[in-house]
């Protein structure tokens, strides 16, 4: 295919629009290929990246905007009706040429399709579905398909969506309701829940008719889950409360990811929004901390219990935060704690822990041993005993966490934007 | 001192043949040289007499496989020293911490790595090709991981013709049947064809200069790999002018923002307040107030309120705790499993759900996360106090003759009193607007009983309780 002065200029400003959606996951879509097919496309489990930006995300998927015209203003998108960001919409047919084009040559893993509101809700969402519809019947693409859903779509389109999607996504965007009713008054909080709600209940009812049913299943619905975005840093929401949301929202949706999006200065940004942007190294202990809230065993009253305002400490990661915080549970002995007393010793991370165990099964661990199986050795050894090494008066040392902390941070704490 | 010469770089095989020999004829790693030169002539190497067959767990085999391919020209004896040492260590591989182990696996996640990467940098270029359509890229991988990986991009390109050119091997897909030839040098690079500079365009934009991570980049793109990414040539100036654009966005000004937009949405109207005590015109009406309503603090973590359901002029009314998950996310009372129980229970009555009045005494769904599942937790007497203001509209709207209620909860917000539900359940209980409460178990209950006969006992109660509120209310 061959790429027209005009196209390339829409995607430049609608792929501008799309970097504000921190997603490109590709990751959960049944195993398929083009095997016995007529068109293109694998989802093999893992997904990869084709791609990093110097922003250091990853490119996965052709990640862009139908249009970015929008009858919504939302004070945190640079899309918003007030803005005077420059407008394009592509066609249809457009999105699935470039979808395959660059499938081809290997630059994809497939298509994240979002879009500005246009005219009504069904419309915009309509269009939508008709892109991934002829990307999977017309082309019998076997690729990943992420799909946006609008809230107030009819229920039929958001049938349809799931159908040729793998993941669909809704985003909440602020933490706090309220936060939503301000700066994004054409949004309803409820109608997000419900239609989040709504999905799950789709997913779930797919999956119990696909069970055992012999050898014509109907097709899954959404099988990759669905996923959200909640910005942080565009309104006065601490970390606790944006766990709090989070853990909500896992629970409710059985969401696959929360993503976390510090907010970002934008072309032409609005005068509704705070002036200082959050540091990066915010968004990246929202993103430990709700690892050790799937992963790890943690409750978020013990991660978030005690913090200053309910902030993650920025000098220190959230499990070291919580074990300098615990440290009458330590040391721990690596060769008889429990699997669960090991996930919570700073340094050590699921893998570690499981060849820790494996290991422990043939010998009396060391700290040498210890040393082979993590990264930093020098986190772990004030927590842990081991055959050879105890710490002693080192887990209580008062300065403790100055030792573990880093001389230089490694980013700028706060960027001040004036 | 034995030298085994292989058949190739990647002579899985022919080392696995040699490497049995070896180690039955106990010949020890330190003895043995393993070259792929061509010129080293093989001393041969007996199978000792009566020696037994050597074993290897298959993860050996696997983990053997992939080593071959990386580059280090230590592989043959690395994997030859594990192989040595597994007849008396069987768990060896187990042992993470062990040296001869760590250095095999660090060879293995460096060919494994390679491959993932691979997948993921090729770039095929649209060539000619007299048939039709066909693809081409020139790719040079760290590790010798072409054959490994080319059939992934056969399963994932079936129907498309092309070929993966390496300094080392060329792999050729031609719809039916995948084919190498010899490697090639980098004159045969494809030249860049029409779509490339969308692909660039897009790299370019997909860019936010706001967050400069570059070490991120480099780290899961590293720079070996760039000379062969067209978008890559894009990064130093992007790095460059990211502070730059940054800056400017910041310092532009925001009153120069459109005042006047036409078309804009409506916003959306503030969900009633519904702290005001006018009292609802219509069932209808509450269904759609309690979606806004703050008389406690239960909305904020549930999907919605859950509002009652049937007919408006049903003589019985059925009076359950509060919705659960299901009802949560539905919108709508007794679609869970409780839901499910008590259908049994009216199925076995005898009696019809739809001409019932179904709803909760608390109308948002108490909970708390417990992982990924959200664990019921019972409403206090707070929310119970703050919801009977809905119940009672309810109430005084449908007139019921009769309210069955389920659980103790149900039963102080309808009574007006803390009322134990065994002790009481099944006799009439006249209310103060003159109709009659008949209380009963909750059927959530009945699933967390942990034996068969309790569950039994407590659903024959139900249906005993169904049967005298149905015909208490002249159904």
């Amino acid at each position: 295919m061959h790429a027209s002065p005009q196209l390339k200029q829409k995607l430049a400003i609608l792929s501008d629009a799309a970097k504000y959606d921190a997603s490109c996951a590709s990751s959960g879509a049944p195993a398929r290929n083009s095997v016995g097919g007529k068109g293109v496309g694998s989802t093999e489990g893992m997904g990869i990246c084709h791609a990093y930006a110097p922003d250091g995300r990853c490119i996965s998927l052709l990640k862009i905007l139908l249009t970015n015209f929008c009858i919504y203003d939302c004070a945190y998108c640079v899309n918003r009706i007030s803005s005077n960001t420059p407008r394009a919409r592509f066609s249809v047919q457009e999105v699935i040429d470039l979808t395959l084009g660059f499938y081809k040559r290997n630059y994809i893993e497939g298509l994240f399709l979002s879009s500005g509101i246009i005219r009504s809700a069904d419309y915009t969402m309509e269009a939508m579905v008709r892109v991934a519809r002829g990307l999977r019947l017309d082309h019998d693409f076997r690729g990943y398909i992420h799909l946006k859903l609008i809230p107030e779509a009819s229920p039929e389109l958001v049938v349809e969506a799931g159908l040729y999607a793998d993941r669909v996504s809704i985003n909440v965007e602020l933490p706090r309701d309220a936060s939503l009713r301000a700066l994004a008054p054409e949004k309803d909080a409820g109608q997000i829940k419900k239609a989040m709600g709504a999905v799950r209940l789709g997913i779930e009812e797919r999956a119990e008719d696909r069970k055992g049913r012999g050898k014509v299943k109907p097709p899954a619905f959404a099988a990759a889950g669905q996923s959200t975005q909640l910005i942080v840093g565009a309104d006065q929401a601490s970390d606790d409360e944006i766990l709090g949301k989070s853990e909500t929202l896992y629970g409710g949706y059985r969401l696959k990811r929360v993503y976390y999006s510090a907010f970002s200065p934008m072309q032409d940004g609005s005068k509704a929004l705070p002036l200082a942007r959050p540091p990066l190294m915010r968004e990246h202990r929202l993103y430990q901390a709700d690892w050790l809230l799937r992963f790890y065993g943690f409750g978020r009253g013990e991660i978030t219990s005690g913090l200053p305002g309910g902030m993650l400490d920025l000098a220190v990661d959230p499990k070291l935060g919580w074990a300098l915080a615990n440290r009458g549970r330590f040391p721990v002995d690596v060769n008889r704690a429990d699997r669960e007393a090991l996930l919570r010793v700073p340094g050590l991370g699921v893998s570690s822990v499981d060849r820790l165990l494996a290991v422990r099964r043939q010998k009396r661990v060391r700290l040498e041993d210890v040393r082979r199986l993590c990264k930093a050795i020098v986190k772990v050894r004030p927590f842990i005993v081991t055959e050879d090494w105890s710490p002693g008066a080192l887990t209580d040392s008062a300065d403790l966490k100055a030792r573990l902390t880093p001389a230089v941070p490694a980013e700028p704490r706060q960027l001040s934007l004036f | 001192m034995p030298t085994v010469r292989l058949d190739g770089e990647t002579d899985f095989d022919g080392w696995r043949t040699a490497a049995r020999r070896l180690r039955a004829a106990g010949v020890p790693p330190e003895a043995v040289t393993w070259s792929t030169e061509s010129e080293l002539f093989a001393d041969e190497i007996e199978a000792a007499p009566g020696a037994s067959a050597v074993t290897a767990p298959a993860a050996f085999v696997d983990l053997a496989r992939d080593v071959v391919l990386h580059r280090s020209p230590s592989r043959w004896d690395a994997l030859y020293r594990l192989l040595w040492r597994l007849k008396d260590e069987p768990r060896l591989l187990a042992l993470a911490t062990d040296e001869d182990v760590q250095r095999a696996v660090h060879l293995q996640r460096e060919v494994s790595r390679a491959s993932h990467k691979m997948k993921a940098f090729v770039r095929f270029r649209d060539v000619p090709h007299p048939e039709g359509e066909a693809f081409a890229a020139w790719f040079e991988p760290p590790h010798r991981v072409l054959e490994k990986t080319a059939p992934f991009f056969v399963r994932r390109f079936t129907a498309m013709r092309f070929s993966i050119l390496t300094p080392d091997l060329c792999a050729h897909w031609d719809t039916r049947t995948l084919s190498f030839t010899p490697g090639e040098d980098r004159a045969s690079i494809p030249p860049p064809d029409a779509l490339e500079e969308a692909w660039t365009l897009y790299y370019a934009s997909i860019f936010n200069p706001a967050r400069l991570k570059v070490r991120m980049m480099c780290k899961e793109m590293p720079k070996r790999y760039w000379r062969n990414l067209p978008e890559a040539a894009l990064i130093p100036d992007l790095i460059e002018k990211a502070a730059t654009r940054t800056t400017a966005m910041v310092h532009a000004d925001p009153a120069q923002t459109r005042r006047r937009v036409a078309g804009r949405a409506e916003a959306k109207a503030d969900p009633a307040p519904s702290t005001n005590d006018t009292a609802p015109a219509s069932l209808g009406a509450i269904a759609d107030l309690i979606q806004g309503c703050r008389r406690c603090d239960l909305w904020r973590d549930a999907t919605q309120g859950v509002p009652g359901e049937g007919p408006h002029d049903a003589p019985l009314m059925v009076v359950g705790e509060q919705p659960g998950d299901q009802e949560d996310l539905a919108g709508r009372a007794f679609v869970g499993p409780a839901g499910g129980v008590l259908d049994r229970a009216f199925a076995e009555a005898g009696v019809d759900r739809a001409r019932l009045y179904l709803t909760n005494a608390v109308k948002h769904f108490k909970h708390e996360p417990r992982g990924k599942r959200r664990l019921h937790k019972t409403p206090n007497a707070g929310e119970v106090k703050a919801c009977r203001w809905w119940l009672d509209s309810e109430r005084s709207l449908l007139r019921p003759r009769v309210i069955m209620t389920l659980g103790a909860t149900a039963a102080a917000a309808v009574i007006g009193k803390p009322t134990p539900v065994l002790k009481a359940r099944g006799q009439a209980i006249l209310l103060d607007d003159q109709s009659q409460a008949i209380v009963t178990l909750h059927p959530s209950y009945l699933l967390r009983l942990p034996d068969e006969a309790a569950k039994a006992e407590g659903f024959a109660m139900l249906v005993e309780d169904v049967r005298t509120a149905a015909k208490l209310a002249g159904l």
